[in-house]
């Protein structure tokens, strides 16, 4: 299928645009989101977005530009710097049957929240016997710009991903960046959407209608036979790259884009492995207890059988 | 709506005016220094100029002792200039290079000086808040004297920090000044989309802290609240509160201007630049003869020098190693 396949660039996109079937649509991934906002907002009217600054001129990376005007401030609005508060807010509404989307600029910004969301959201409907539940998304950006220092560069999926009752979320193509959107919106249960900044330019074919990708299922990007790479967001396309260069000198790479990291799909990184015998695990964040070492633990505990020596 | 300076029936001696304006001047001079040299885009972080602001850094800072503790936030650099950091250590921290404050790895958000006072700056929002009132503590309990100032923005009010902070500062009564610099925006949100009104210094008077709010343009105002709050700090009468109206003139982070793409109205910034800081108080030391205007050339002449050694050697001084993206994470 034309949108599973990930563009590395936009010559790359338009020279596949030429070759795909006719009217299949061309979109970033910031039109993507704003795209799947939009249609939420237009289809179920117990969603809202909020957020600081997400009324504003940039409009979080172009991703919620002008949503406030179409939608009018009391579904999409600004909010004061109170992350954690505000968090235990959207849960309250969530509780009450709104769908909440909480916009960060920065993941470094949920430490503010953590208790929120790890005491309350992510525990709520466990500790009630599973009779009251919390519809929320919190769609968070990883990735640097220019000299961002420590407390604006990192990447803290796995901090979340190791919480029971929250889902973890990063898809790394427009199609994908739609599809889980509304997937996470329409899924009950509080979600931890992480965009990368340098995808927002990232274009590939998102179709109009409303549709959703599972949650909890990684996809292979390219078949290969010899190693397998399991990659994260960003790191897919890195990973792509990598394939390219290294199928000069004869490896053939295989692909994995794991798309959740909580439920993590075994699955899809097992049945490669068994194929490659050969794992590289690509994540942006740090390696110790961090995505690359769970995907690891995994494969060791599910299908070490299969692990080859080089 | 100009600015008129209140020094009469005060202690404040021509030197003191000087120091004042010198103090803001610098400020000023550092930020379009910053402002000249970004577009050569090695100066690779991001840079939140206080220009329009200089005033609460100098007024505050000028009460302070050299060991007294101040913590700061993005937009630190006028209180680091204030506190008196070397700008050129400064300007190689901005630039990335090992000679900088923080080594490199921190940037124009990130200034650590500890001889100066300067035990480390946040850019979360409302994050350092809390650590002055530890450092307060720490005095207290070391009976050191020294007194802590906390600076931070309007939208740090909103954060739970501060009102965390200000309620353990006012219970323990701890030598602490918390210095809100209300420019009215945080990012681009008026506070009228934050707080549902303005006046911050309220908030301080709920946990019983004394409290003025004060145009924070004037030197000599916040000089003279500065002042009586230190020495209540100092005095063991705990803390105090100063919230100073003002206005930042360019955009949230870099080096332009924002009106222009409609973050907000350009005849607001135009009321505020006509209340400049740097400029209404040349004009009135020069009026009132605390200046010679040939005194006056030369201290901006010297600044100026200053100012062109520090980027030349932010830009000169060595990047650090590779290796040394692993050192330091821990003591
Ligand atoms: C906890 C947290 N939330 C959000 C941000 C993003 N942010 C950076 S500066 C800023 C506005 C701060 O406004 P204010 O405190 O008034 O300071 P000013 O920039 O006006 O000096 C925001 C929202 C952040 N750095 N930290
Ligand atoms: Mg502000």
């Amino acid at each position: 299928m034309p949108w599973t396949k990930v563009y590395l660039d936009k010559e790359d996109f338009e020279k596949a645009s030429k070759l795909a079937d006719q009217g299949l649509r061309g979109f970033t991934y910031r039109d993507a989101i704003k795209e799947a906002l939009t249609q939420m907002l237009e289809k179920d009217e117990s969603v809202f977005v909020m957020g600081e600054g997400i009324d504003d001129p940039g409009g979080t990376f172009g991703t919620t530009t002008n949503l406030h005007k179409k939608f009018g401030a009391e579904r999409v609005f600004d909010i004061p710097i109170a992350e954690n508060g505000m968090t235990g807010v959207a849960i309250g509404a969530a509780l009450a049957g709104m769908k909440p989307v909480f916009v960060h600029m920065r993941v470094d910004f949920l430490p503010m929240c953590m208790d929120q969301i790890i005491n309350h959201a992510a525990k709520w409907h466990y500790m009630f016997g599973g009779k009251v539940n919390v519809p929320l998304v919190i769609r968070s950006i990883i990735g640097r710009g220019w000299g961002s220092a420590a407390q604006h560069s990192q990447s803290l999926q796995a901090l979340f991903a190791h919480i029971p009752g929250l889902k973890v979320v990063m898809p790394s193509t427009p199609y994908d960046a739609k599809g889980l959107l509304i997937a996470s919106i329409e899924d009950g249960n509080p979600i931890i959407f992480i965009e990368h900044r340098w995808l927002y330019e990232q274009i590939g074919h998102v179709p109009e209608k409303i549709y959703t990708v599972p949650i909890g299922k990684g996809i292979v990007r390219k078949e290969g036979k010899d190693v397998t790479i399991a990659a994260t967001s960003f790191m897919v396309y890195e990973a792509m790259k990598a394939a390219a260069v290294l199928e000069k000198d004869g490896i053939n790479v295989e692909v994995v884009d794991l798309r959740t990291l909580k439920p993590l799909d075994e699955d899809i990184i097992c049945e490669s492995v068994k194929k490659t015998g050969r794992l590289i695990v690509a994540d942006t964040g740090w390696k110790t207890c961090g995505i690359g070492a769970e995907v690891v633990a995994t494969v060791a505990e599910k299908a070490l059988k299969y692990h080859r020596r080089c | 709506m100009t600015i008129s300076y209140q020094v009469e029936n005060t202690n404040i001696t021509n030197e003191l005016l000087i120091q004042m304006y010198s103090t803001m001047l610098k400020i000023r001079m550092f930020e379009e220094k910053i402002i000249e040299v970004y577009p050569v885009q090695d100066m690779q972080c991001p840079v939140h100029l206080c220009i329009g602001e200089e005033a609460i850094a100098a007024g505050v800072c000028l009460n302070l002792k050299k060991e007294d503790y101040i913590f700061s936030t993005h937009r630190n650099h006028g209180h680091c200039v204030a506190k008196g950091s070397d700008m050129k250590l400064m300007m190689a921290e901005f630039y990335g290079k090992k000679t900088g404050y923080s080594k490199g790895k921190g940037g124009s958000m990130h200034m650590v000086d500890p001889e100066n006072g300067i035990l480390g700056t946040s850019a979360i929002v409302g994050g350092a808040i809390p650590l002055a009132v530890g450092t307060a503590l720490a005095s207290a309990m070391k009976k050191d004297g020294r007194v802590s100032a906390a600076f931070f923005g309007d939208g740090a009010a909103e954060e739970g920090t501060f009102h965390e902070s200000l309620n353990f500062a006012s219970l323990k009564k701890l030598p602490v000044v918390f210095v809100c610099e209300n420019n009215f925006y945080a990012t681009n949100s008026y506070i009228s989309a934050r707080q549902p009104h303005n006046d911050i210094a309220k908030k301080a008077e709920s946990y019983l802290i004394p409290s003025v709010q004060i145009d924070g343009n004037d030197v000599v105002a916040v000089y003279e609240e500065a002042r009586k709050a230190v020495e209540r700090a100092r005095a063991g009468k705990g803390p105090s509160f100063i919230e100073c109206r003002t206005y930042r003139w360019k955009g949230h982070v870099g080096p332009d201007c924002d009106y222009e793409k409609g973050c907000r109205p350009k005849e607001e910034l135009d009321v505020w630049m006509d209340r400049c800081p740097v400029k209404t108080f040349e004009d009135f030391i020069l009026k009132n003869k605390s200046i010679s205007e040939k005194e006056l050339q030369q201290l901006k002449a010297n600044i100026a020098k200053e100012l062109d050694n520090a980027v030349s050697y932010g830009r000169t001084s060595p990047l650090p190693d590779d290796k040394e993206l692993f050192e330091d994470v821990y003591a």
